[in-house]
């Protein structure tokens, strides 16, 4: 036949159940990726069997065509082959072939060499040189002890609004004789969203310093998120809601007697408060990205930050 | 000598209509392909269920039309960019039109693609020989879905700002490469002034020119496979007047099948 894909045949597989087990496999396996560690392994006993099974059906199908194929007569090509002329060495890589090598080759190193430059250009700008600078926020006496100050600030005042961040600040006075602060990001640990003080503020006594609003707040018992209910406490651990860990914190410097806000990082829980809080400190990560557990094992490379 | 009848009004205009498709024709075939596209041979029980295809086209067509232009006003910095909207919906003239006609067509571009894929479902429509097409579907359901993501943010109010965030994070979620998708979407570790741009450019540029080839590869696979009967219909059974009528072998199973014969 001339176009032997083109017969009324259709080239596919038998019928069999094995793909259903193997679904099931995954699924259990999914689920016991939450719920337990045994039923997770259970799922991939599953997964791996019933996957064995179905290729073994699949290559068995195979075998079946290929038994079916006919083999070609042997006396005609051997008599075909005595009538062809001698092979001339030369003749084994004709120019043809050669010209038409090459011609694909240099066509895939020059689009090569175009694309993977533009590639580079749409990619590598959103992983080098990140991370902002430390940010000036202005004089300790802005930061009184024991008082949460909503700080906000513009990471590059020259693009504007949408540099614009937020930090919740409390100094807990002097530790060992060093000045200890509570910087608290405002993006929620579940997706983002502006977290919000649970409490009034007093925008009277609001500052400006530069860039930099300082508006204190009179109490607070938290912070929430609007988007989707997360609530955290006062030292940022989630109380309830979809958060998954508590919120991101950042580290701050002390130069010529002015707060300098520094790199953010995640944060899986606090332990105590204040000045005494033992922060279990993790590198920086995503919202919704476990930083501790198993779950945490998803994400086993950060890109650069 | 033969007789030559007065050429009617009719026939010249017949002629005028007729001359510069015949002068394309025969320079391109263009007029026969096209013929060949719109005229081909569908089984004779197809139903209405079966424009959902061509409705998402149009749909498709809508939003790039629309979208091209509402590109000639809009500017995607992230200073310019509210005030570029609300001029267009209110300063300039049609432009609360053309921006509804997207903003909603975007909608019932996505509702299509649904319902379009929820017939070919139903009617087994990805089974043997169509299953490159199901699979050519579902890309461009990812495309589309891709377009109501990135052009979301474009309006750059408090919704598209928030709406976005949690969106890239969501994707942030995914296991292993999830954190670089997000970082690679947001041109940075956080939303910031290249952002907008970014997705302006994915969203009028990149997913769009993937989306027309991709429709050209699903259109072309249509045409070569040819259109499939309804699941109850009587005529691919072979039991129905067409199937049975002796021109047509008399009782024959498989009308609809896939088949070179007589091509």
């Amino acid at each position: 036949m001339a176009h032997p894909s083109h017969d009324e045949h259709p080239h596919v597989p038998g019928p069999s159940l094995w793909p259903v087990g193997f679904a099931v496999g995954i699924v259990v396996l999914l689920v016991g990726l939450i719920v337990s560690w045994y039923v997770a392994a259970l799922g991939a006993i599953l997964a791996l069997v019933f996957g064995f099974l179905w290729v073994r059906d699949l290559t068995a199908g195979t075998q079946l065509t290929e038994a079916d194929e006919v083999a070609p007569e042997g006396g005609a090509t051997a008599v075909e082959s005595e009538e062809l002329p001698p092979e001339d060495p030369a003749d084994r890589y004709p120019r043809s072939k050669f010209l038409e090598i090459s011609t694909l080759g240099l066509g895939a190193v020059i689009g090569g060499l175009v694309t993977v430059p533009v590639l580079g250009f749409m990619v590598a700008p959103a992983f080098l040189k990140q991370g902002d600078k430390d940010h000036d926020l202005g004089p300790l006496n802005d930061f009184p002890e024991g008082k949460f100050i909503i700080t906000t600030y513009m990471t590059n005042p020259a693009q504007g609004a949408v540099s614009r961040r937020t930090a919740f600040i409390r100094n807990n006075g002097q530790l060992n004789g060093l000045p200890s602060f509570t910087i608290i990001s405002n993006h929620c640990a579940h997706l983002g969203c502006p977290v919000q003080p649970n409490g009034p503020l007093n925008q009277r006594l609001a500052k400006q310093y530069r860039d930099v609003t300082l508006i204190p707040a009179i109490s607070i018992a938290g912070f929430g998120c609007p988007c989707h209910g997360g609530q955290y406490d006062t030292e940022g651990n989630r109380t309830s809601g979809p958060p998954v860990r508590a919120l991101d914190r950042y580290s701050f410097s002390i130069r010529n007697g002015n707060l300098f806000i520094g790199k953010p990082f995640a944060v899986a829980k606090v332990d105590g408060t204040g000045a005494q809080a033992k922060i279990h400190m993790q590198t920086f990560a995503y919202p919704g990205e476990h930083v501790d557990g198993p779950e945490s094992w998803l994400y086993p490379i950060q890109p650069p930050h | 000598m033969a007789t030559r009848s007065k050429p009617t009004k009719g026939s010249q205009l017949h002629q005028a209509i007729t001359y510069p498709l015949d002068w394309v024709e025969e320079r391109s075939g263009i007029v026969g392909g096209v013929k060949y596209f719109l005229f081909r041979k569908v089984p004779g029980d197809v139903n209405w269920f079966q424009t959902l295809g061509s409705a998402t086209f149009t749909a498709f067509l809508v939003q790039a039309l629309t979208g091209s232009i509402l590109a000639m006003y809009y500017k995607p910095d992230p200073k310019a960019a509210y005030p570029s909207i609300q001029h267009i919906t209110n300063d300039i003239w049609g432009g609360w039109l053309v921006r509804g006609m997207h903003r909603w067509g975007a909608s019932v571009f996505i509702i299509l693609m649904f319902m379009h894929m929820g017939r070919v479902f139903l009617f087994g429509a990805y089974k043997y020989p169509r299953e490159l097409n199901w699979i050519i579907g579902v890309l461009l359901l990812a495309m589309g879905l891709g377009e109501g993501f990135t052009g979301y943010l474009l309006p750059w109010d408090q919704t598209a700002y928030w709406a976005t965030i949690v969106g890239i994070n969501i994707n942030g979620t995914a296991p292993i490469l999830g954190p670089f998708l997000a970082q690679f979407l947001q041109g940075g570790t956080a939303i910031g002034a290249d952002t907008l741009s970014r997705f302006y450019a994915i969203h009028m540029l990149l997913i769009p020119g993937a989306i027309f080839a991709l429709i050209g590869l699903h259109m072309y696979l249509v045409v070569r496979l040819g259109v499939t009967s309804p699941p109850w219909s009587k005529e691919a059974a072979g039991t129905g007047p067409i199937a049975k009528a002796p021109e047509n072998g008399g009782r024959r199973a498989g009308l609809t099948r896939y088949t070179r014969r007589g091509r």
